[in-house]
């Protein structure tokens, strides 16, 4: 049985400009152990899925429309929050995005590492000590044993980091959400968070959501990949599958951008256009606008359901376009040099 | 911490002293002296009273005099209510405003800082509203509507306090009631905006992640940092507490210190006026010292200098 | 009470950094006047401002306007009427000497909101001149002009200004400047932060390479770009000057018989609240609701100027 069953997570955000769908219907599972990736640009929704599952979505003007995620037999969605607080922290942890945001500076690492233990075990503070210390040891902080009684401030963004991922699984949790661990962080750093996470993972048996914007990541980490565009998955199946045989447009656009791949010398390639607004109704198919494939039908009606193609690789059916034309004919050059590039570079190496 | 005190109360020492210059010179400069009164006085005799207290002398000389004197505890006569020197009023008055002023405060810190901090917690709901429009309308009103209103209400109508005096527990009520509601006000106000600040950190969603409940985010996690910005206003809160007595002794009919400033005033008492300048500036001194060290303790990254 | 949803939504991505003071500075004029736009745009979306703006112009109008309309005369009184409660002749009732409360009200108001003005830009302009020049200068210059504020900070103000109005008499004039004296420390240190962090920026340098003097960089290049926190300080220095005179009232030392201001009316009002209630009512509450309009619109200016602080 699988340890979670999301399926048709719907989650909006009530606000003046109008209902935001930023979650539309997303179905996956995950396997005890497994590593499965959620990819896509900023705005694809991809981070309110997993704070969905957490119920971390501030309400309002945030809703979770419907949806269930059974998580060993039992619905995260409707659960009452004393519940859920269980297992928040216990069962399941997560790690953020901005590790200098998300550590409590008035508070001394200790007690924010403890604090997990102490909820969820019947551990007195000097065995949940050893244990914090232990679990700094493990995520490779250097003088532990003085550095737990320490704040924040006087980490470096990647030590942060790595207490962060030391506070999440100081309870061995079942599942890790990771939200863009290694955006925030320096290039040089971003490969040994993943390391960490991955080693970590591999020892404990932790089943991980790793949320990022980077194919690349994804690929040298993942087992399973879901691609997200507009709130809705666009593709999914096995790493290798996504990431060496796209078929949906947008991953293999997606695939397109990835540094590495590219000509050493050439012009680094960038989806043109912007993401979708997805306070207004999308017709069709929400990449239709930036899809280079030749057009071949106005966009209208629902957006295409995800179909399988055999061997549980998942795309949703596109029928606007003619994605069977070949890629490099169909990607224009483009610019280097755009903002949007640079950082591909720079998240693109660090995966490397 | 010994050294950053030590340090803070000599620079403290030097500040009154710069106080004191500033406030000599100012009231040397200011037309008039403390003996021209409606009065005809010969003026002979006149200039008698001037060399008793000083004033034939160059203003330079006054200010050394008067330093010295100062720094050994000694403020002079006051110059207007014959035989009583300025320590003496002093130790009379400051006690009962000590009294009154320390009620309000705490009173004001009692109820302003949970007011706020509900308000906070509960945020766009109606103990959030209700509080912070009170609070606001608190701000609004002159404490000289407010103190009348006050002692209208439990003095007049329902006869439960004591309406002027100073005899008893009883008769404080009233007046630190009238002073410290301004002031309550003001801290649940700042208290609810540094709560606020705080709950919209992102670490509040990582101690949420963690399991951790409602309340003990409020508690462990974000009340130090969100009562900051209050007890930084304690230092102005202190100041405005002991000018604003005035009112509230004028009112309730109370023998503390906020009356000589205004008679020491309106009266060019400028011995009265030397001597309780300094009181003021050095109680104003301690306070920000406080308000610094607490701050040091609350916030991990601030450290003593 | 508005940005939560949008901040929700782009909890996907790093959020963009919130528009601080300074950057105004680094746009183009074009720009820049849309950031003002913006602050707008945020301002009418608060309902509690602008319901205060509306109040505020409203009372303001009332008071400028309504002494000209009214039948009655501030001044004149009716000895043989007294003190009568609102009737439909005097809608707010006469005062012990039988004048028009309504007239008397309005007249204060007028006197009332033209100190809060005037002292208001009075500790705006020395504010903003000394802080800016602290700021610019830096250095050592700006630590003991700076160092002075705080003793300024730390002396009784009231003292000062009672000595100023014992020894210069009570002139309206002198009550501008004295106020004004005390209320410029906190608009001075705005000012000098601003200033300190604008100065680093490019268009500083650009001024200061073309030859410019000090004080055409400064007046021209960043008093205008710490606008915004200073219209903000301005809307909430109005209040606190205004409390400020009504305080000067109560002591005798404010605005002199036969004209008044709203403190006057006020203190007068509270003398004689048990037996005639109404001339305490009207004048508190007008004052107390344009404190309460100006008070909510500096909260709302803050909020809208510097989306950083909005709170809700």
């Amino acid at each position: 049985m699988a340890l979670l069953e999301v399926s048709d997570l719907r989650t909006s955000f009530y606000t003046r400009g109008g209902v935001v769908r930023a979650v539309d219907g997303v179905s996956f599972t995950l396997d005890k152990g497994e590593t499965l990736g959620i990819v896509g640009e900023s705005g694809s929704g991809k981070s309110v899925t997993c704070y969905s599952l957490m119920k971390l979505i501030p309400e309002p003007p945030g809703r979770i429309e419907s949806g269930t995620a059974i998580f060993d037999g039992q619905d995260l969605l409707r659960m009452s929050a004393r519940d859920l607080r269980k297992v928040r922290g216990n069962r399941i942890s997560m790690i953020f995005q901005d590790p200098m945001t998300s550590l409590n500076p008035y508070l001394r690492i200790s007690t924010q590492l403890i604090e997990a233990l102490r909820i969820h075990r019947d551990i007195d503070k000097k065995a949940a000590l050893n244990k914090a210390i232990a679990a700094l040891e493990e995520v490779g902080i250097p003088g532990a044993s003085s550095r737990v009684h320490q704040y924040p401030h006087e980490f470096s963004g990647g030590m942060r980091q790595r207490v962060m991922i030391a506070m999440a699984l100081i309870t061995e949790p079942d599942l890790l959400i990771a939200d863009e661990p290694t955006t925030a962080l320096d290039v040089t750093v971003q490969a040994q968070i993943l390391d960490i996470i991955k080693e970590r993972q591999e020892r404990l048996g932790t089943a991980v959501i790793l949320v990022t914007h980077d194919l690349g990541v994804v690929a040298g980490t993942c087992d399973k990949v879901n691609v997200m565009y507009g709130g809705k998955l666009m593709e999914s199946g096995t790493a290798e599958q996504v990431f060496y045989d796209p078929i949906h447009p947008y991953t293999r656009s997606l695939q397109k951008t990835i540094p590495s791949l590219q000509t050493k010398g050439a012009d680094l390639y960038t989806i043109p256009g912007l993401p979708p607004d997805v306070s207004k109704p999308i017709n069709g198919c929400a990449f239709y606008p930036r899809c280079p494939y030749p057009k071949v039908a106005q966009p209208e009606g629902e957006r295409p359901q995800l179909v399988e193609n055999g061997d549980g690789h998942c795309f949703a059916d596109c029928r606007f376009c003619d994605s069977s034309a070949p890629i490099e004919s169909v990607l224009p050059k483009h610019d280097a040099g755009d903002v949007d590039t640079a950082q591909d570079i720079r998240e693109g190496e660090g995966a490397a | 911490m010994f050294r950053f005190v030590t340090v803070r109360l000599l620079q403290g020492l030097l500040v009154l002293l710069a106080i004191y210059a500033v406030t000599f010179f100012l009231v040397a400069a200011t037309p008039g002296s403390p003996f021209s009164t409606e009065r005809a006085i010969r003026p002979e005799i006149l200039a008698q009273i001037e060399a008793f207290y000083g004033y034939d002398k160059p203003v330079g000389e006054r200010f050394v005099t008067s330093v010295s004197n100062a720094l050994r505890g000694e403020f002079g006569p006051s110059a207007v209510y014959a035989n009583r020197s300025v320590t003496d009023i002093i130790a009379e008055s400051f006690p009962v405003s000590l009294k009154l002023g320390s009620l309000a405060l705490g009173l004001a810190l009692a109820l302003g800082i949970p007011v706020g901090i509900i308000a906070a917690v509960r945020q766009n709901s109606w103990l959030d509203y209700v509080p912070m429009s009170v609070s606001m309308a608190g701000i609004c009103l002159p404490t000289f509507v407010m103190g009348p209103l006050l002692a209208l209400i439990f003095g007049l109508i329902f006869e439960l306090l004591p309406v002027a005096g100073w005899f008893g527990p009883e008769y404080v009520i009233l007046p630190a009631l009238t002073l410290g509601l301004y002031y309550a006000a003001y801290f649940a106000r700042l208290t609810r905006g540094g709560m606020l600040e705080m709950l919209n950190q992102d670490w509040v969603r990582t101690a949420r992640a963690k399991g951790v409940s409602e309340s003990t985010i409020v508690w462990k996690h974000c009340l130090k940092g969100g009562l900051i910005p209050a007890i930084t206003f304690l230092g102005p809160a202190l100041a405005g507490i002991i000018s604003g007595s005035f009112v509230v002794e004028t009112i309730f009919q109370i023998p503390g210190l906020g009356q000589w400033f205004v008679k020491g005033a309106l009266n060019r008492d400028d011995f009265l006026i030397l001597g309780l300048t300094v009181l003021f500036a050095a109680l104003i001194v301690v306070m920000n010292l406080l308000v610094d060290i607490v701050q040091v303790a609350l916030n991990p990254r601030l450290k003593y200098e | 009470m508005s940005d939560h949803s949008e901040t929700a939504v782009l909890a996907d991505e790093p959020v963009p950094p919130p528009i601080e003071a300074n950057e105004i500075a680094a746009e183009e004029l074009e720009e820049g006047s849309s950031l003002w736009r913006d602050a707008w745009h945020r301002l009418k979306r608060n309902r509690l401002a602008v319901s205060s703006l509306f109040i505020f112009i409203f009372i303001a109008l009332f008071c400028v306007v309504g002494p000209w309309l009214s039948p009655y005369d501030s001044q004149t009184q009716d000895l043989f009427l007294g003190a009568v409660g609102p009737s439909a002749d005097h809608w707010f009732g006469t005062d012990t000497l039988g004048r028009d409360l309504m007239v008397r009200v309005m007249e204060g108001g007028r006197i009332s909101l033209l100190v809060g003005l005037v002292a208001t830009l009075v500790a705006l302009l020395i504010g903003v001149m000394y802080g800016a020049t602290a700021g610019y200068l830096g250095g050592k210059v700006d630590s003991a002009m700076m160092r002075f504020v705080d003793l300024l900070y730390a002396l009784p103000f009231t003292i000062f200004v009672i000595l100023l109005m014992v020894a210069f008499g009570r002139s309206l004039w002198l009550i501008f400047v004295a106020i004004g004296c005390i209320e410029w420390l906190t608009t001075a240190r705005i000012v000098r932060s601003g200033v300190i962090s604008l100065k680093k920026q490019e268009f500083v340098e650009a001024a200061n390479s073309l030859g410019f003097s000090h004080m055409r960089i400064i007046v021209r290049h960043l008093i205008p770009n710490v606008l915004g926190p200073v219209i903000v300080v301005a809307t909430l220095t109005v209040p606190a000057v205004m409390l400020l005179e009504a305080f000067l009232s109560f002591l005798g030392l404010g605005i002199q018989p036969p004209n008044a201001s709203w403190g006057v009316l006020i203190n007068e009002g509270q003398q004689n609240m048990e037996i005639f209630p109404w001339m305490l009512i009207f004048p508190a509450f007008f004052f107390a609701l344009t404190l309460f309009c100006l008070n909510f619109l500096g909260d709302g200016l803050r909020d809208a100027l510097d989306p950083k602080s909005a709170k809700d």
